[in-house]
């Protein structure tokens, strides 16, 4: 149920100021593609631009294509809502919705959307919560606020959050940057068995984050402040830590930047 | 080691200056008093509220001239800063307390179940007896009245600003809420006034509920604005990205997340038209019996009872109690709603417990 993503010439806007420009690159089903570059690049615009979240933020705007399999996902009459459910995101900062408890959290999406039945809710949501890896740390406290975890643990509810809709893409922004090693190493775990099943994109600044979870890896760079990113190259992560085909790549990973 | 601690002792300390002892500003607070009342007494003043001015200004320079003198003048500037919030702070508390103090021991002598359950209908201005039911009727209906208009309108305006609104629309929406907020209260009465006297309308009590909730909406929706854009822009951008439409993300992740705040912006904005009298005397008119009908015929209202007793009975102290007593009970309504709005508050605030 993965799907290929296929983006062409895509470029992004934040009103008049172009933040992306000319994008094309191709995410297989079932694997994990991360993306690394300087801040500002635009890494995360364009991560939010595949599930049409970019728009959200005022005055963002975007033209080219993004083929979800054989869909443009910009193309006329296409519904960002229906986009979303089938492209989930997981955010910087662990944000579960504070008037909830964590049952609510992890079934907010099917909920929210009216598209469930209650027999079948719990057992999506103890799926999604083991699937997560957390089932076991909050089986007992399911009722308690979501709130009331731990920073790790709020940060795999919000994985369990975007795994219980079932989408088929999971785009990740950042997703340990405020976390420490030991919880880091859960949600990368987590995210070797997420593969699996879903398509899996994820935006680090930890090198050997990249280097470890993904098996294709593409650095972003941008000319000079003021310039939009652009990609540089996209490769197997082997090949771009080891034997990258451009010069400014191998800067970066090696500390060489600038 | 004595003979380090010897050297030291000879040394000057940099670190440690002459300071007052604790209990200094209490013994000059004490003495600007007693400075304040000698004074009062050998100048003849007659109003307390004098002495007690004389008595801060008195403390303020006396705080600041012996700790100039004993501490330097950095610690005289700490002092008196301290002195000033403290001053400040009795100036502000001092008149609420003795307010609801005389309004409390005024008011009791006649506030009974009696009182609460009896109209004015056959007892003269003049006379004891008599009550405020007609007029506890009529504030509730006309005060419920205007909440059930102004809250709603209210609340999804303020929804509009802050989810929706985008350029010049919003922009002019603003501009004319702060523009309502200055509008007096005696001004929305004429305006539904001109309204009645175009339609040929006698004074009812829905006339007034008008004119309170044109006072009541911008309160609300400044309040309810503030309130959303408490809610963090993670939380919509989590919901939108579950794939939740835009208008479930408000119903059911912005607002209940900010729900508290809320009530609580709609109870203040209800304890402020409750107390509005000009409006209600425009258009309620006023009535000594009871009438349970808001939107035929002339109501009566707390405040506007409370100014009627006061200015029609010529000077019997029977009304005076009254009106005093129907101060108290006002007092009394807005702080239950008060106190309703932070139960609510609290209740529905997000939960952070372990």
């Amino acid at each position: 149920m993965a799907k290929r993503i296929d983006v062409s010439g895509l470029s992004a806007y934040y009103g008049s100021f172009r933040a992306i420009e000319d994008i094309s690159m191709t995410v297989e089903p079932r694997t994990v593609t991360a993306f690394i570059g300087p801040s500002g690049c635009g890494k995360s615009t364009f991560l939010r631009t595949l599930n049409r979240m970019h728009e959200v933020t005022s005055g963002g705007r975007v033209e080219g294509k993004v083929m979800l399999d054989d869909e443009n996902l910009y193309g006329p009459g296409v519904d960002p809502v229906a986009v979303r459910r089938e492209v989930g995101m997981v955010f910087q900062r662990p944000n579960p919705f504070p008037t909830m408890s964590v049952f609510e959290n992890v079934a907010a999406g099917l909920k929210l959307n009216g598209s469930y039945k209650k027999s079948e809710l719990a057992d999506i949501v103890e799926k999604s919560l083991k699937g997560a890896n957390l089932w076991n740390e909050v089986k007992d406290r399911l009722n308690k606020p979501g709130s009331g975890l731990s920073g790790g643990q709020q940060q795999r509810l919000c994985i369990a959050r975007a795994i219980a809709v079932e989408p088929k893409v999971l785009l990740m922004d950042e997703p340990c940057s405020a976390l420490d090693p030991i919880s880091t190493l859960a949600i990368e775990d987590l995210i070797g068995e997420l593969k699996e099943r879903f398509t899996i994109v994820i935006v680090t600044h930890n090198m050997q984050q990249a280097a470890r979870v993904s098996d294709r890896t593409a650095f972003f760079n941008l000319a000079a402040v003021g310039q939009p990113g652009k990609l540089i190259e996209i490769d197997d992560t082997e090949r771009i830590f080891s034997n990258p085909s451009v010069q400014a790549t191998e800067d970066y990973i090696s500390g060489r930047f600038g | 080691m004595s003979h380090a601690a010897a050297v030291t002792d000879q040394r000057p300390s940099t670190l440690r200056g002459a300071s007052l002892p604790k209990w200094s500003p209490w013994a000059i607070a004490a003495g600007s008093v007693a400075v304040s009342v000698g004074i009062g007494l050998a100048a003849g003043l007659d109003s307390k509220v004098q002495w007690g001015l004389i008595a801060g200004l008195i403390f303020l320079v006396a705080t600041y001239g012996i700790a100039a003198g004993v501490e330097g003048r950095r610690q005289a500037k700490d002092r008196i800063a301290t002195a000033l919030v403290w001053v400040a702070f009795l100036v502000a508390v001092v008149p609420l307390v003795s307010l609801v103090w005389v309004t409390v021991s005024r008011g009791v002598k006649v506030l009974d179940i009696y009182f609460l359950t009896h109209s004015m209908g056959i007892v003269a201005d003049s006379q004891p007896g008599g009550g405020i039911y007609h007029a506890i009727i009529g504030s509730l209906e006309q005060v419920g009245l205007a909440t059930i208009i102004a809250a709603p309108v209210g609340i999804l305006t303020a929804v509009y600003l802050v989810e929706y609104g985008r350029g010049g629309l919003s922009r002019a929406i603003t501009f004319f809420v702060d523009v309502m907020t200055g509008v007096p209260s005696i001004v929305a009465g004429l305006f539904i006034l001109s309204l009645m006297l175009i339609f040929n309308m006698e004074p009812f009590g829905f006339a007034g509920s008008l004119a309170l909730a044109i006072l009541m909406m911008p309160v609300v929706v400044r309040s309810t604005e503030e309130m959303l854009k408490l809610v963090p822009n993670e939380l919509r951008e989590a919901s939108l990205a579950l794939g939740v439409p835009k208008w479930r993300t408000i119903l059911k992740v912005v607002l209940p997340t900010s729900i508290g705040g809320i009530v609580t912006g709609v109870m203040l904005a209800i304890a402020r038209i409750a107390g509005e009298t000009a409006p209600v005397l425009l258009l309620v008119f006023g009535n000594r019996f009871i009438n349970n009908n808001p939107f035929e015929g002339a109501q009566q209202s707390l405040p506007l009872y409370i100014y009627q007793q006061y200015a029609n009975s010529a000077g019997a102290n029977a009304a005076y109690d009254r009106a005093w007593a129907a101060s108290l009970t006002l007092i009394a309504f807005v702080m239950i709603l008060n106190l309703a709005a932070r139960a609510i508050a609290r209740w529905k605030a997000p939960k952070t417990g372990r």
